[in-house]
């Protein structure tokens, strides 16, 4: 074993852990430009506005209803808690059975480091079995690490077999959800994406959704009943039995995993959990986040290879990337819980309006906004802890209770942390804060800055404030400001004549 | 009962009604108000924007000015959210255990006002007049933080002449998140719209929440597009009286 699963006690003092984060220049954890940024382009297009406005609000609506028919989610989303955080705890033994496990059934564990090693390790396998060709499942760390784009660079075609993931692959775009890859697309765009790029498709195509699917369906047979590879991810990976586990909705994952003769299959260290009862859990919770279902269609499971039935090479790829730096975080740790169900995305007001493709990495959304700079280190993901305004709703909505917001209250601050150990002059927030800091230290002086604030009284026009200076006029681009009034609140106390103390 | 309030930097110095509010709502029901000139500010901007070290002055003068006082009222759900969930985290995060038993202390004795009043003081009608047409916004960390539920609704229920119409999505973030305005003002106004869309909607005259710092965000932006609406603090909706109890 070539990770270190190491597991350090006792409070984070400030000042980052380290353990190797993600490296940079290999698959999609950072953007190319900071959240603001991006955001303002996102929120420019009405087109994006309308597809995902009105997609969130209708998986909102149905998931609250699915969860609202279990009189013991709370229990349950309890339980997926206690789970993970047991998995996390003993993340090292829970590995090595699940590599004893799949070993003992026929199957084959690798250990990648980070995501340049994975990329390497799974191309060798490919070419090993001398097929130029692979069918994909659905996975988000095979975005994570850029895996098609190395295997491109090798010669070598991944083709996506999800629906929507098809949608993105053949757009040339990226996905920006971790269920609806394709949430930024109507169908309109869509059938003409499938004009464009499907090479065996109808021309007569329109936008009937049946008609998009069947079209997708026929594309795809095709490519299931050729290949001789399949390449996966898996949601869930059960330590006591070596038993792994994909769940879906299109049937496109099924096919992926019993025709090929050669099965990939590549997860983060963090999707073991212990045993049985514990997958059952996980069971009822996502399928209710993610798709608002009470079960999902496709439950796929397999352990090791089985003679005769299914594929007859199976290879599991155990991923750090990052990982171990965020389990050596006390406070960050949680993250690794999640279960990518995208339920915080799809309440998360901030994401609601600019879209998965703002956060710059795979992972987008609330939850994204506390894994990406975790995975990376801080500083690669500066922008992503403040892309949320604190609402708390995605805390509510996380089936296994990770408390994203004070993830990104933390995560604030070990930017802030390592920003000012880095840098040699205190930016001008920094001064601004420490100012701030030291005037409400004290209530004389904090009483006289009070007094000097009163000057912008002088500002107003009609009641209102209309325009501030710089960073405040970020503020007063939309909204007016309010204008200091001519007393304090302690001023009229003490005027009013009411007891002093 | 004597009450402590803890007026909040911002209603202190751009909201004062809401402070002179509070104790006219408080001192009617018959408590004694104090406010401790001591009191500043309970630092959540500085732990929201990441300098917890910064706001550790700010929590330790809180803890000090506030924990002879068997109650603390404040007219912000944010702030006492801040109080009770990250006071003492900050402390001990610096190592400081000792601040960070007596924050929990004083922050279990600190509540929002419409806490205050159903869950302490035991009223749900306040005696309060107000004839205008009024929608609540529950803001976020009264909502999700503290949980206040459906107190502040059940008051305003019982306020003479309010025309309460209830806001669509109101469980929706106004867009505020602190310095989130102005660190990414754009998506924080493209929020801001949408819930000026709502508030809109309802034909309200009046748009009320518990937090001064939603209200600003919220009424800058109706105040900009010259709505007509305007925001008004739960407070000063309570503390308005038939005899013209508002205009203190």
């Amino acid at each position: 074993m070539t990770t270190f699963l190491g597991m350090p006690d006792g409070p984070d003092p400030p000042g980052a852990p380290t353990a190797p984060t993600a490296p940079r220049g290999v698959g999609h954890l950072r953007g190319g430009e900071p959240f603001k940024i991006a955001a303002r382009r996102a929120l420019a297009d009405s087109q994006l506005r309308r597809n995902l406005g009105k997609a969130t609000a209708h998986i909102r609506t149905k998931r609250a209803a699915a969860v609202a028919e279990l009189p013991d989610w709370e229990e349950l989303r309890e339980a997926g808690r206690a789970a993970k955080a047991e998995a996390m705890r003993h993340l090292d033994g829970y590995l090595e059975q699940l590599e004893a496990q799949v070993t003992a059934r026929g199957g084959t564990v690798h250990w990648a480091r980070d995501a340049a090693e994975a990329n390497q390790i799974i191309t060798r396998l490919v070419r090993a079995t001398g097929s130029a060709e692979a069918v994909k499942v659905k996975s988000m760390v095979t975005d994570e690490i850029g895996l098609n784009d190395a295997l491109a660079a090798a010669g070598i075609t991944a083709y996506e077999t999800d629906l929507a993931e098809l949608i993105v692959q053949l757009g040339h775009d990226k996905p920006s959800h971790f269920l609806v890859p394709a949430i930024h697309r109507n169908r309109a765009e869509i059938r003409e994406i499938f004009l464009r790029e499907m090479g065996d498709v109808d021309p007569g195509l329109t936008d009937n959704p049946p008609a998009l699917t069947e079209a997708a369906r026929l594309h795809l047979r095709r490519l299931f009943l050729s290949a001789r590879v399949g390449i996966s991810g898996v949601n869930f990976a059960v330590a006591e039995t070596g038993t792994l586990c994909v769940v879906e909705s299109e049937g496109n994952g099924r096919m992926c995993l019993t025709l090929p003769q050669t099965l990939i299959t590549i997860m983060g260290i963090e999707k073991v959990v212990p045993t049985w009862p514990d997958l059952g859990v996980f069971l009822q919770l996502l399928p209710r986040s993610s798709t608002a279902e009470r079960m999902n269609p496709y439950t796929s499971l397999w352990t090791g290879v089985t003679p005769g039935d299914g594929p007859q090479e199976f290879h599991l790829v155990l991923l750090d990337n990052g990982r171990t730096a965020a389990l050596a975080d006390q406070t960050g740790r949680q993250a690794l819980h999640c279960i990518r169900c995208s339920a915080c995305l799809n309440v998360c007001p901030v994401y609601e309006r600019v879209g998965g493709h703002a956060y710059g990495s795979v992972y987008p959304g609330p939850i994204g906004a506390v894994l990406s700079p975790l995975l990376t280190g801080v500083e690669d993901n500066a922008s992503l802890p403040y892309a949320s305004s604190l609402c708390g709703a995605c805390y509510d909505a996380c089936p296994v209770k990770i408390d994203i917001p004070s993830l990104l209250v933390y995560l604030r601050a070990r930017h802030v942390e390592e920003a000012q150990r880095t840098h040699r002059l205190p930016r001008a927030e920094a001064v601004t804060m420490a100012a701030a800091s030291w005037v409400m230290a004290d209530p004389r002086r904090y009483a006289a800055a009070q007094r000097a604030g009163r000057s912008g009284r002088a500002l107003s026009r009609g009641g209102r404030l209309r325009a501030l200076p710089p960073p405040l006029s970020a503020w007063t681009r939309a909204r007016d400001a309010p204008v200091p009034p001519a007393q304090t609140f302690r001023q009229w106390w003490r005027e009013s004549g009411r007891r002093r103390s | 009962m004597r009450i402590a309030l803890f007026v909040t930097c911002l209603a202190d110095t751009l909201f004062p009604g809401v402070g002179q509010a509070t104790t006219a709502l408080l001192e009617r029901l018959g408590h004694q108000v104090e406010f401790p000139e001591a009191q500043t500010c309970c630092g959540q901007m500085h732990v929201n924007t990441g300098y917890q070290r910064d706001a550790l002055p700010l929590i330790r003068r809180y803890v000090e000015t506030f924990e002879r006082y068997d109650v603390v009222v404040a007219p912000s759900g944010s702030c006492v959210g801040s109080i009770r969930h990250q006071h003492a985290m900050v402390a001990r995060r610096y190592g400081d255990t000792r601040l960070a038993s007596r924050a929990q202390s004083v922050a279990e004795r600190t509540f929002e006002l419409s806490q205050l009043l159903i869950d302490v003081l035991g009223t749900e009608d306040v005696g309060a007049f107000y004839p205008h047409r009024v929608t609540y916004h529950p803001t976020c960390h009264s909502l999700r933080l503290l949980r206040v539920g459906d107190r502040p609704l059940r008051l305003l229920r019982h306020v003479a002449g309010l025309d309460l119409v209830e806001l669509p999505d109101a469980d929706v973030c106004c867009g505020f998140g602190g310095t989130f305005a102005v660190k990414n003002a754009d998506t924080s106004t493209a929020m801001l719209a949408d819930k000026m869309r709502n508030v809109l909607g309802t034909r309200a005259e009046v748009c009320t929440a518990g937090d001064s710092s939603c209200l600003m965000h919220i009424g800058g932006g109706l105040s900009r597009l010259r709505t007509g609406v305007r925001t008004v603090h739960l407070a000063e909706i309570l503390a308005s009286t038939r005899d013209g109890g508002g205009a203190w």
